[in-house]
């Protein structure tokens, strides 16, 4: 990573669980799984608990739906890390590639529910221009998402813009495939905390 | 609504730790990051307003210049979490102000 602190600013304690993840998963660390280690009192522990509310807390959608979003969010901020690894979850979560493929690839076209693509476009807007009207709100409702939808969707948004920023400022290394898959059966299991 | 409001109390408490709780960084340079007004000293604000802006962006010459202008790795840190919290904190907010007036609308 860009920061030497984050490649190698850890206690010992943390490093020996670096290793054993290593050795259990035969995967590198994920650097989005190192950074909530470091100096976990100012950022780590407090943003594992927001994400994994947002990302795994009560909501009428689901967790794959939850996943697409934080990969569609990701794709509008050209996230490489996070596009690859929150696709890969959300493939696995709803076991359907094409689908989570075919919205990243063009949302309009992509066989979707509508209340789903309303809610991505809209968190497609207020990510690329930093806003959104009420306007913009209505027809999301209007498509069938209710409000309490539409929050829980904010959540998600505002989650991956932190992570997002900060994977492509600190340069988290992208994983391979394989890499991204353990990633992806590790968060569907454990979550975000 | 129970559910919501977690969300944006773990919202709440990481925003509040980064810019009121301990750092390495000075409250003040950590207000002006989670802002991106551009008051830090330039090489500092650039890399700021990157991360705020345009992430994906974001160099090793960024944080070279950066610490060439005297910044620690672990202000450097906490500055760039700061941007990034930063400007997702305005998304979210601007996202619920909408939705709410959105709403208000539709109910009158």
């Amino acid at each position: 990573m860009r920061l030497d602190v984050l490649d190698n600013g850890y206690p010992r304690r943390t490093k020996l669980l670096f290793a054993l993840i290593r050795l259990v998963s035969r995967q590198p660390v994920p650097d989005a799984a190192r950074i909530v280690f470091y100096r976990p009192d100012f950022y780590g522990d407090r943003a594992k608990e927001f994400t994994h509310e947002a990302m795994r807390g009560p909501s009428d959608w689901s967790v794959a739906d939850r996943e697409l979003m934080a990969a569609y969010v990701s794709k509008v901020n050209e996230s490489s890390f996070c596009v690859g690894a929150h696709s890969a979850t959300s493939r696995l979560a709803y076991q359907d590639g094409p689908r989570v493929a075919a919205v990243l690839a063009d949302l309009e076209s992509a066989p979707v529910e509508e209340p789903l693509r309303s809610t991505l476009r809209m968190l497609g807007k207020l990510t690329r221009e930093g806003t959104v009207t009420a306007d913009d709100m209505r027809v999301v409702l209007s498509a069938g998402a209710s409000p309490q939808q539409v929050e829980d969707a904010l959540a998600v948004c505002a989650a991956f813009n932190i992570t997002d920023r900060l994977a492509d400022a600190f340069g988290f290394e992208v994983l391979s495939p394989e890499g991204f898959e353990a990633g992806a059966r590790y968060l569907l299991k454990r979550g975000y905390r | 609504m129970a559910g919501d409001d977690r969300k944006r109390a773990a919202h709440r408490a990481l925003v509040d730790r980064i810019l009121n709780g301990p750092g390495r960084a000075s409250a003040e340079q950590r207000a002006l990051a989670f802002r991106n007004d551009g008051s830090l000293p330039p090489p500092v604000a650039e890399l700021v307003d990157k991360v705020a802006r345009t992430a994906a962006e974001v160099t090793e010459a960024d944080f070279a210049a950066a610490r060439a202008a005297g910044a620690s790795e672990d202000e450097l840190f906490e500055l760039v979490v700061c941007a990034a919290v930063g400007q997702s904190t305005r998304l979210y907010e601007a996202g619920l102000a909408a939705l709410a007036e959105g709403r208000s609308d539709g109910a009158s």
